[in-house]
């Protein structure tokens, strides 16, 4: 899998020289490509395969009990929000208050048993899968890069905003290089001098990185990104300044929603953001009071309910759509150190202010009967109902304003998934 | 093959170790090429002494917070890495050591998470002897080991406490055989994926029931327990275990039926045939080329035949191997210069190194590791740090360029008198700099560019002058696109 990784970063790389003879980076485009009201996409990436079954709790199965005997959420603790569409009681996870009030205002949308056929169990392939948006290929653009790449050139590179220190392949684009701003605060070009002198400096290191050495195409990814760099630089900045209308949690996950928040507010042109979460490969102690699981679900609550408070006072909350989702779901039945294995299907959550809230979709029977339809791999693992492409479809389609046929490849439209 | 201009010299040095300071490369020069690797190759003719220097004058700082303590504060571990990376007459061996850590991948996070900052540190860098139980750190044993024969360092590797605790070996019981160190022992650190079965995988996990660790202590508040591996031959599965490749060296595929005293040589024989599988002599001599001839030129499959070979022929000699690669043409092939990404401790090192290091501390470079993407002691996962492109983008190379600041603020005074002899001209100064810091060649424009910086004043060769224009041109040779090839 690692080497599989490699050559997709390695392809990457000559993709990208490509789109290099066109003049990408230009700074001043956000005017230019703002035109009507704009539209913000923040994926919350939540790495390490979270258990769904946690999330979302089918509280009235008795499979989920006794397949789960140390590590299931007890009925009387789970958090009611209704039956799904088959009719079965469903719970979010205690600690996602925040999460109900917003379901009870109809701006979540759960969708369930969303996932993909022959499911990757690896870390690695799963979230290559979900980056590509096609299972079994894990070389070329991601599909929020394919995106990217329909944009009418020459496109601001800050249009998108990768919270990450890495480009998550889902954001590899092949004519821009995604900028990647793990801290706005380290997101800053500092200098042996001072004044003018270290203003110059910048200059020179711009026109350095600005050079396209055409026989040098590594040398031209590097600098492609010194340059993206160099070009969203003073805009970033602005977000440091940004005041905040709610309390943010001083997590990294609340610090980096704050700065979404930001970002968006102080209007630096971005329109897709990429947050991700780590910790939820949870094989060992998921529960008790130093659990894995409660400690994720309270700083994601906490995280969420700042960042939703925040954009409804600043009248964002009908501009912006939050989507999360995990690489796969988690094992049925729990392991032997009150844990739960690599798994399949999971759900996604979309959130904002005009999402149509609600559950899509219906929950897995964990009964253990291997014939049983809703799950797979002996009826060990959830099996997939909603393709995870036909929520990408609806986001691109209606949310994005492209044509998710072409950047999906295929039509994976799906009628009644209509959570925008 | 031997190097035979300066510049092959240079590339030695930035490959096989971490770059040469001017020092360094005037000593290697006279030193003579053969000479100069054989005592690369051979270092352990070559005193360990690079930890004695940690607070002697004429050497880079380190940061003492109280009371210095690498091997119990992850910190300082991490400071005296570097400090070793930086000042070692063993470069090769901090190099090497360096390689198995990504290959090895273990995060000191989880360990730290099973028994504490204190015991975690010590578990991961202990020196055994400061230790007062003579524990030894992964990393010790990674530098014992990382030139001798792979299987023996593969056993050693497998029974190592804090790899006990990062893939969870130490819960490998017979009723619920753990695959985690199983399936990385063939995917990660041998063969590679797709040479096994998934059944492959759960065999081998049966092949390591038992092969826990054990915790003593002299009481309770012992603030030094011993930690070690510890075979539990009741917790073993001594049933055969079937495989789909050759475990023996008739062809047998099944490791017999043992009992259970007898089980811990399951696990021999099985890191024994991995070790020895002729795919997995093909993956490291692959890794190996990555990581010292080019990760952009791709290597001659004749020639990886001949790496491996000499592993293969050589009771698995890893120090065959590297000696071969190192003594090879594709190694000292001038289109292999500079086609490989630095990892970011390797660019930080060799700043240091051709830069200066007097005054410098090298907890600066700690923190810097962090926004440049590789924390030591703490790669992202098992797989490693994602090498190669994978360690570009906008905020990484900002990390880069401002590392550089750094040192070159820190730097500001020694260059000014170093400079100073050869700043007649903006010319002469760009010239010094360049020749003092190795990047990769600039073209004609890039060139300009930074004659333009050094000459956008009338030049008078001021102390002024001279000391921002060199403090500045070499945070821009620095920071940029081109520094970064090695």
């Amino acid at each position: 899998m690692k080497r599989t990784r490699r050559e997709f970063i390695r392809e990457s790389v000559s993709a990208f020289t490509i789109g290099l003879s066109a003049p990408a980076f230009l700074r001043d485009l956000v005017e230019a490509q703002g035109g009507g009201a704009p539209r913000n996409l923040v994926v919350l990436f939540l790495a390490g395969g979270n258990d769904a079954l946690s999330t979302l709790v089918p509280y009235t199965d008795p499979f989920y009990y006794s397949r789960r005997p140390t590590i299931a959420i007890p009925a009387g603790q789970v958090l009611q929000i209704g039956t799904d569409s088959a009719n079965t009681p469903l719970g979010l996870h205690p600690n996602l208050p925040s999460l109900r009030a917003i379901f009870d205002a109809g701006r979540l949308a759960i969708i369930q048993r969303a996932g993909y056929q022959n499911s990757s169990r690896s870390h690695f392939q799963g979230t290559d899968t979900w980056g590509t948006a096609t299972p079994g290929t894990t070389t070329g653009p991601g599909w929020l890069g394919r995106y990217l790449d329909t944009l009418p050139l020459p496109v601001d590179p800050l249009i998108a905003w990768d919270a990450l220190r890495e480009v998550p392949r889902a954001l590899v684009s092949r004519t821009i290089s995604v900028p990647a701003i793990p801290s706005v605060s380290g997101y800053r070009y500092l200098s042996p001098n001072s004044g003018a002198e270290a203003a110059l400096e910048r200059a020179i290191a711009e026109r350095i990185s600005s050079h396209v050495p055409v026989d040098r195409p590594h040398l031209a990814f590097v600098n492609a990104n010194l340059q993206t760099a160099m070009a969203t630089l003073d805009r970033v900045a602005r977000v440091t300044t940004y005041t905040p209308a709610a309390t943010y949690p001083t997590t990294g996950l609340g610090q980096t929603f704050q700065t979404v928040a930001g970002a968006i507010a102080t209007e630096v042109g971005s329109r897709i953001f990429w947050v991700q979460y780590g910790g939820f490969d949870t094989h060992a102690s998921q529960v008790g009071a130093n659990g894995a699981y409660p400690r994720l679900m309270a700083e994601l609550n906490a995280a969420i309910a700042a960042f939703y408070a925040d954009l409804e006072a600043q009248g964002l909350l009908g501009d912006t759509l939050l989507v999360a989702f995990s690489e796969f779901g988690r094992r049925a039945y729990e392991n032997g150190s009150n844990g739960s294995d690599h798994g399949a299907a999971g759900l996604m959550l979309a959130l904002g202010g005009r999402v149509r809230g609600g559950l899509y979709g219906t929950a897995a029977s964990l009964a253990t009967d291997p014939q049983n339809p809703t799950l797979e791999n002996n009826g060990g693992d959830v099996h997939y109902e909603t393709d995870f492409r036909s929520v990408y479809a609806r986001i691109i389609d209606v949310w994005l304003g492209a044509d998710s046929t072409v950047i999906l490849g295929g039509d994976f439209r799906k009628p009644g998934l209509t959570f925008i | 093959m031997a190097f035979t201009t300066d510049e092959d010299l240079r590339h030695l040095f930035r490959r096989a170790g971490f770059g040469a300071s001017p020092s360094e490369l005037e000593l290697y020069r006279a030193v003579g090429p053969r000479e100069v690797l054989n005592a690369l190759l051979d270092f352990d003719t070559i005193p360990d002494d690079v930890d004695a220097k940690i607070g002697q004058p004429g050497y880079a700082r380190v940061m003492v917070r109280g009371e210095f303590k690498p091997n119990t504060n992850i910190t300082d571990a991490r400071q005296r890495w570097l400090f070793r990376m930086l000042h070692t007459e063993r470069p090769l061996q901090e190099k090497l050591t360096l390689f198995w850590h990504n290959h090895f991948a273990t995060a000191y996070s989880k360990v730290a998470g099973a028994y504490g900052s204190s015991d975690g540190t010590r578990l991961m860098a202990a020196k055994p002897s400061e230790d007062p139980v003579r524990q030894e750190g992964q990393i010790e044993l990674i530098r014992r080991m990382c030139m001798g024969p792979f299987d023996d360092f593969l056993v050693a590797m497998a029974k190592d406490v804090a790899m006990l605790v990062w893939l969870d070996g130490r819960f490998n019981t017979k009723a619920k055989p753990q695959e985690n160190f199983g399936r990385e022992l063939m995917e990660l650190f041998t063969m590679g994926v797709r040479l096994y079965v998934e059944a492959d995988v759960y065999a081998a996990a049966r092949v390591f029931t038992g092969w826990n660790l054990r915790r003593t202590t002299s009481g309770a508040g012992d603030p030094n327990p011993r930690y070690e591996f510890s075979y539990n031959a009741a917790q073993h599965d001594t049933t055969a275990k079937a495989f789909s490749f050759p475990i023996y060296p008739d062809g047998g595929r099944t490791i017999p039926a043992r009992s259970s005293a007898d089980g811990l040589q399951d696990g021999i024989d099985l890191i024994r045939a991995v070790a020895s599988h002729p795919e997995t002599a093909k993956r490291l001599a692959r890794r190996l080329y990555g990581y010292f001839v080019s990760e952009v030129n791709p290597p001659d499959e004749v020639f990886i035949a001949d790496l491996a070979a000499a592993y293969l022929q050589n009771n698995l000699s890893l120090r065959s191997m590297v000696g071969r690669l190192l003594r090879s043409s594709p190694f000292h092939d001038a289109a292999n210069f500079f086609s490989r990404y630095s990892w970011p401790v390797e660019f930080a090192i060799r700043a240091v190194k051709e830069l200066g290091w007097i005054g410098f501390n090298v907890n600066d470079v700690v923190n810097a590791l962090t926004n440049m993407g590789q924390l030591l002691f703490e790669p992202p996962d098992v797989a490693g740090w994602e090498l190669g492109p994978g360690w570009i983008s906008s905020g990484a190379m900002l990390a880069r360029a401002n590392f550089a600041a750094t040192l070159t603020t820190n730097q500001r005074t020694n260059l000014l008198a170093e400079a100073r002899p050869h700043a007649q001209t903006p010319e002469a100064l760009l010239a010094f700099m360049l020749d003092r810091l190795s990047c990769a060649p600039l073209d004609q424009r890039a060139y300009d560019d930074l004659r333009g910086y050094v000459g956008s004043t009338t030049w008078t060769g001021s102390d002024t002058q001279v000391r921002n224009k060199a403090a500045g041109l070499a945070h821009l040779i620095l920071g940029a696109g081109e520094y970064v090839f090695v």
